[in-house]
């Protein structure tokens, strides 16, 4: 091997490696896996309070949304905040019980393509990026978040 | 960018093609879908669309296919979702010691599955075509049309799997200068690269990684023909991209492109590059790199700028 094959030999297990090392399975199902490793990152939302003040913006960027408008303008707002709040707390470690419904029951009478999954991703990104939440952070609670997709998208 | 009326020519044309695609598809969509259980609350239908999120379509690499800068990737390209068709058109130049390359194309993604890609090259030899007694900017120039097909996985959404996205893809590619070509010890002037790639983005890490291994017979990615007198046949090639995400809207990485050394008149050698990758919005992205292209026929250490931009939607 010459040193460029043998780097690039390299820089495959090295990617091999990472590959294999990908989280371990979500339990099925769990709206709010509870993951204790996170409680840096639920400090970085401000707590409680932090998760409480991000969602009263996420709502207003999803009612100014008109990909997600529909889905929240006449729904419960109140409440759904409340849930989302619980959820994201529960899932950063926070000391919070979720009380809402599981993600697969809360969407089955929505019609939710892909689409319609990310704007709400990214009205939640500009909504973290509002409250000066780090990037990275940001992420940490997205990889949550993101195989939910197998639940809340209703149209295949 | 240099841009000759050629190459915008060609853009022009892959841009009304894909236009031409997305009205035809949109026609063929009326407003006759079942009834939604909820009034209200309905996906928007329209075809042509952008709602994957941003930079997750890649940027357009040197062959057209959505990827890195060097590399493809296993990503289709565009902000079409699993319901959508996205397109995009691409200028890239790649300026190093002794030689520039100009490249444009343009890309269609079809529901996040499929990828059809064309681009054009031009390999301007400056003052080296005049040392060969070619001619003083003697160009190589190319034209590749490319497919990719995802067959696995979601490189974005799955974070909870350690299964990449997956896909393979062919590039056809056409040199016009096939008598110098065969000069030069090539054997043809015209191959098809296959590959399969493995990408993954790594959302708690903030880290995408790709993985491609290709197949080809191609001499400086066909800028000098396909095959020759040291090697004629199908090598696999491996190669490599990293990004660190910084923002939604930035990412800086490096790629390795293994290669293979068919011409005995002209070694070739492995490339890489050192990237920055910032998309203000779905409309527009700008790659800087700066690359290391190795020897190039008699030029040896040819490193430079790498400078891309794309428009789509």
């Amino acid at each position: 091997m010459n040193p460029m094959q043998e780097l690039a030999a390299r820089l495959a297990l090295a990617i091999l490696t990472l590959l294999a090392s990908a989280s371990p399975a979500l339990a099925d199902e769990n709206p709010a896996p509870s993951d204790p490793s996170l409680l840096p990152v639920f400090e970085q939302f401000g707590g409680k309070p932090g998760i409480d003040a991000l969602m009263e913006d996420f709502m207003v960027k999803l009612i100014e949304d008109p990909r997600t408008r529909n889905y929240f303008a006449e729904a419960d707002q109140t409440h759904i905040k409340a849930m989302l709040a619980e959820q994201f707390c529960v899932i950063l470690g926070g000391p919070c019980t979720y009380t809402g419904k599981g993600m697969r029951e809360a969407h089955a009478k929505l019609v939710i393509n892909q689409g319609g999954f990310n704007a709400l991703v990214e009205d939640l990104q500009r909504a973290m990026d509002m409250h000066d939440i780090p990037f990275r952070a940001q992420n940490r609670l997205l990889a949550v978040l993101a195989p939910m997709h197998r639940e809340v998208i209703t149209e295949p | 960018m240099n841009c000759s009326l050629r190459f915008c020519g060609s853009v022009t044309m892959a841009l009304a093609m894909g236009a031409g695609v997305c009205a035809a598809a949109q026609a063929a969509d009326p407003e006759s879908g079942p009834a939604s259980p909820a009034e209200l609350a309905r996906p928007d239908d329209t075809l042509a669309g952008s709602d994957k999120l941003l930079l997750t379509g890649g940027v357009s690499q040197l062959e057209g296919a959505a990827g890195g800068g060097l590399t493809p990737w296993a990503v289709i390209g565009g902000y079409g979702t699993r319901d959508q068709i996205g397109a995009n058109a691409f200028l890239t130049r790649v300026g190093v010691q002794d030689y520039h390359l100009d490249g444009a194309g343009a890309l269609i993604g079809f529901l996040d599955r499929i990828e059809l890609s064309i681009a054009r090259q031009r390999f301007d030899t400056e003052d080296v075509g005049a040392a060969l007694g070619l001619g003083r900017g003697y160009s190589f120039t190319q034209t590749i049309i490319g497919l990719k097909v995802k067959l696995a996985g979601d490189a974005v959404l799955e974070q909870d799997r350690w299964l990449p996205q997956v896909s393979v893809g062919a590039q056809f590619k056409r040199n016009d200068r096939g008598d110098l070509l065969r000069a030069i010890g090539a054997k043809d002037d015209h191959g098809v690269d296959f590959y399969v790639s493995a990408t993954k983005l790594y959302l708690s890490q903030s880290v995408l990684a790709n993985l491609t291994l290709r197949f080809t017979r191609a001499n400086q990615i066909g800028l000098l023909g396909f095959g020759g007198d040291r090697n004629d046949s199908y090598r696999p090639q491996l190669e490599g991209s990293v990004a660190w995400l910084l923002s939604r809207k930035l990412a800086i990485g490096a790629e390795y492109r293994m290669k293979p050394d068919n011409l005995g008149i002209a070694a070739e050698d492995d490339w890489f590059d050192a990237f920055i990758a910032w998309a203000p919005s779905k409309h527009v992205s700008l790659t800087l790199a700066y690359a290391d292209l190795g020897n190039i026929v008699i030029k040896d250490r040819q490193r430079g700028l790498y400078a891309s931009l794309q428009v789509g939607f």
